[in-house]
């Protein structure tokens, strides 16, 4: 029971306290998709990706991940869910008493793999980042863009299916921000990673949505769409006030004469 | 005011729950022997000094007072008994886990409480890892286990503080005050002495846990959690040492 769908929300409400933050949330997310959501702050964007996670339960509604409704398993039948979603969390939150490299393995060491078999994958994945240098550092030596590059490796090490971005490039200087975002369009056009893009940043979801890969590692070279070629893998959700106002590609969503969203890309 | 009693007995209802999942998740895999041993170093090893100087001040100060009531009635070599008996009892397990919970217990909540709300207690449980056992089972059993053994320290140094004053201060002879303390012990005052910590640890760790785990609104969260968890553990000590005491006591002929 698939249905081609590897992410779907229906009518998922939540209440924080009396105040609903979602209120009546429905989507769809199709394999290799990236789904952009956008919406000013406290419009509930950050609530999908925990509600998707099963870090936080709906109220209402029905959340399914590759075809299983997740609202209805326990703590501990989750994890196996989880093992196949990978999230980068908007402060990076990396654990800060473990150095770069156990935060990496953790979820390697957490399934119990063999020790011989974590260090390439780990220096695999940190490779994947530019940041195999770093791998002996603590947290709190790197600067504000390794810390996401290294949540990202953290992230990846157990090759999710689908990869969950909390505002990945908050708080970063225009460069760094650049360097997260083709990381993430490499995931998504070269491994085919499935993935939710939280962002209030309409630039960078904009790169994501008009640029695509065509190399990954270190050769990666970066196009955008043009007259020829039109990016459909990547569309867009436009929030506001736990109510979903816009669904689709960059192209309608600028196109939009919806006096909110007109005023929201100005 | 019916909307403060349901918030208290939600409080109650959590901490309870908090705690039963913690005993339950202690025997079931995976077990994070690893982080358990580190947490015995840091709460047992790491509250060492600060145990050894309450013990002989407390051991000191109590011949002092003692003695000079004792001295009184003409009973001055029973002072050993009296230091012995109080700090078995009463004062090593009481003051070593108000000790630990200012120590441990404060460092528990503002640990816990810093990775909520910096969402490493999210990712976590994201990559796979149950916060409770990873966490919670860890900081409850270290300080359980450790704090019986802390307490026997406190009492041993205490004595010895107290030996130290009669010796030199009191003049009393060393032979009297440690065969006056020896005597005056008996074994449901050692078993009473170390039931007390093994609850005391307990209470301590999971409020400091349970504190942590509530915390909300950022840093500031995280000053208000861990002020919480050394008063409310410190309060929680005292009831229950007066309940234990009075059940110990009903016990003892």
């Amino acid at each position: 029971m698939n249905n081609g769908y590897v992410l779907e929300m229906k009518n998922v409400v939540k209440y924080y306290g009396d105040t609903p933050v979602l209120d009546g949330v429905s989507f769809r997310v199709f394999r290799g998709e990236t789904k952009i959501i956008i919406g000013a702050s406290g419009s509930g964007k950050s609530t999908i990706l925990k509600l998707i996670m099963g870090l936080d339960k709906p109220d209402e509604g029905q959340i399914f991940v590759e075809g299983r409704d997740i609202t209805k398993l326990k703590e501990a039948d989750l994890t196996a869910v989880r093992q196949k979603i990978g999230m980068v969390f908007q402060e990076s939150a990396l654990f800060d008493s473990l150095t770069v490299r156990e935060n990496v393995a953790y979820q390697l060491y957490e399934l119990g793999v063999d020790e011989t078999e974590i260090e390439p994958k780990v220096r695999q994945s940190l490779g994947f980042v530019g940041l195999e240098d770093a791998i002996d550092k603590m947290p709190s030596e790197l600067s504000g863009g390794m810390k996401r590059r290294v949540a990202l490796a953290r992230a990846l090490i157990g090759q999710p299916d689908i990869m969950l971005y909390d505002e990945p490039t908050a708080g970063l200087d225009p460069i760094t921000s650049r360097r997260i975002n083709e990381l993430i369009i490499a995931l998504r056009d070269i491994q085919g990673v499935t993935g939710v893009f939280v962002t209030h940043r309409l630039r960078d979801a904009f790169t994501l949505a008009t640029e695509y890969a065509t190399n990954g590692g270190p050769n990666a070279t970066f196009h955008r769409e043009g007259a020829l070629l039109c990016i459909a893998n990547t569309r867009f959700l436009l929030l506001r006030d736990g109510k979903i106002i816009f669904e689709g590609p960059d192209e309608l969503l600028r196109r939009s004469d919806d006096p909110y969203i007109k005023k929201f890309l100005a | 005011m019916p909307l403060t009693l349901k918030a208290a007995v939600k409080e109650v209802q959590d901490i309870s729950s908090l705690t039963a999942r913690t005993f339950l998740g202690a025997f079931r895999r995976p077990l994070y022997a690893r982080d358990i041993l580190t947490q015995m170093d840091l709460i047992g090893v790491g509250s060492l000094a600060v145990i050894m100087l309450t013990g002989f001040f407390t051991g000191a100060v109590l011949t002092l007072q003692t003695s000079k009531t004792l001295a009184t009635f003409g009973a001055i070599g029973f002072t050993g008994q009296l230091v012995a008996v109080s700090l078995v009892r009463e004062l090593g397990p009481v003051l070593a886990s108000l000790m630990v919970a200012g120590r441990v217990g404060s460092g528990i909540a503002s640990e816990l409480g810093s990775m909520l709300v910096t969402e490493q207690i999210n990712a976590m449980r994201a990559l796979g890892t149950d916060p409770i056992k990873k966490l919670v089972v860890p900081r409850v059993f270290a300080t359980t286990t450790m704090l019986p053994v802390l307490t026997v320290v406190a009492d041993a140094i205490g004595v010895m503080g107290g030996l130290f004053i009669a010796v030199f201060v009191l003049h009393i002879s060393s032979n009297l005050y440690l065969s006056s303390a020896w005597d005056g012990l008996s074994y449901m005052d050692v078993l009473g002495g170390l039931l007390k910590p093994l609850v005391f640890g307990a209470t301590l760790s999971i409020v400091g846990c349970y504190c942590g785990l509530r915390t909300y609104g950022g840093t500031q969260g995280v000053g208000r959690s861990t002020t919480q968890a050394v008063v409310a553990s410190s309060i929680l000590i005292l009831v229950f040492n007066l309940i234990l005491t009075r059940v110990i006591l009903a016990y003892t002929q």
